[in-house]
């Protein structure tokens, strides 16, 4: 049953979304994917929506999935799913168990999870940069647009980096990715 | 009196939900300003404890300061009033473009600004995890999980296996569980 199936694969992606925006979407393109309910191009999609407005990113997908897969209902039940595993731990920690999260097992149990993680995000981030400019499924054929604009913004994020010694805002690098894609894709 | 509190903490973290894009750390600052210098729910100290504990529980940070602030200030269901106010503005917002969403993308130049933008969500992710290995502990446990998941990961994307990411984490924090408890017996043991 879809409402079911929204609520578990969203509880699967807040009880493991750790490291900030970009980190839980690699978990995010994971359930997605393997329910069905975006392929790669609607989920960069949302993602670029889902930085123009307001809120954090999960929360903005799982609103979208399940309006999109069951209506009003879908959204709501969606929504609450990603966003109840950190409400309630959040909760444990603060009434009852302050000491929970010192404990030498727990500790144990994140330091496994969060180097994890990271690996997990960074395959995921290789796969894609790869994926978007060289198709590996079946034949191998090089997309040479998107290796050009794939370089420009390396360059662009690594150059802010050096001069201001800050990030590239999000939103900028997004914005700026969507004109190249304009201008080098008409051509 | 308690009436008013509830609608003062659904109000005021709705006004932070609607305000803050570009997601986590920008959120902060809007909460640093409104709960500990406008209504002095809680103080700098906490802020700070509260950053630490969201950076290693699930979801996002600003949802977990919601949760905490809610309940300091009128118990569990100040901590409903409040994170439903912190996600009530973008679930509408998001709701309503869902309905309008599907026509953009068969217009030929919204198609080609996304042919860009799906590189540069993946060069954001690649970043963001970049980033992150930078600031981990670079001991030999860690580092082995981090690279045994990427190489996992990767087989795993590359032909798409039906092995879930969640799978890997279990998988990592069960080995990380059984190294300490291990640690634990030898040092028993030597004792």
């Amino acid at each position: 049953m879809i409402y079911l199936e929204l609520l578990f694969g969203f509880l699967r992606v807040g009880c493991f979304s750790f490291g900030g925006a970009y980190g839980a979407i690699p978990l995010i393109r994971d359930v997605v994917r393997s329910y069905g309910w975006l392929t790669d191009e609607m989920l960069t999609y949302m993602i670029a929506v889902s930085e123009s407005t307001p809120g954090p990113i999960m929360v903005n997908l799982a609103t979208y999935v399940g309006s999109q897969q069951a209506g009003i209902l879908g959204a709501i039940i969606a929504t609450a799913a990603v966003v109840l595993p950190s409400f309630i731990v959040i909760l444990l920690i603060t009434i009852l168990l302050k000491a929970l999260i010192k404990n030498r097992y727990v500790q144990a149990i994140l330091s496994g999870i969060k180097p994890s993680i990271i690996g997990i995000i960074l395959a995921t981030g290789v796969y894609m940069t790869i994926n978007n400019c060289i198709s590996i499924s079946g034949a191998v054929s090089v997309n040479f647009r998107s290796l050009l604009i794939t370089a420009i913004l390396m360059a662009v994020i690594y150059v802010t980096k050096k001069r201001t010694k800050r990030n590239l805002s999000s939103i900028r690098l997004i914005a700026l990715s969507a004109l190249f894609g304009i201008i080098i894709y008409a051509v | 009196m308690k009436r008013k509190i509830w609608l003062d903490l659904m109000l005021t973290f709705m006004k932070i939900g609607l305000f803050t894009f570009g997601g986590g750390y920008a959120m902060i600052a809007l909460i640093e300003d409104n709960c500990i210098n406008k209504k002095h729910w809680i103080t700098e100290d906490e802020m700070v404890t509260i950053t630490a504990i969201a950076e290693s529980t699930p979801g996002p940070i600003a949802i977990n300061c919601a949760t905490y602030v809610g309940y300091s200030q009128a118990n569990l269901a100040g901590a409903l009033f409040a994170t439903f106010g912190i996600v009530f503005p973008s679930f509408v917002i998001i709701y309503i473009i869902s309905m309008f969403l599907d026509n953009f993308l068969e217009i030929k130049i919204i198609a080609n600004a996304f042919q860009g933008i799906k590189i540069a969500v993946a060069l954001l992710i690649l970043d963001a995890a970049i980033s992150m290995v930078k600031k981990m502990k670079h001991k030999p446990l860690p580092m082995a999980i981090m690279l045994a998941s990427f190489g996992g990961m990767l087989l795993i994307n590359i032909f798409s296996w039906n092995f879930s990411s969640v799978s890997l984490l279990i998988i990592a924090a069960a080995v990380s569980f059984c190294v300490c408890l291990f640690q634990d017996k030898r040092k028993a043991v030597q004792k």
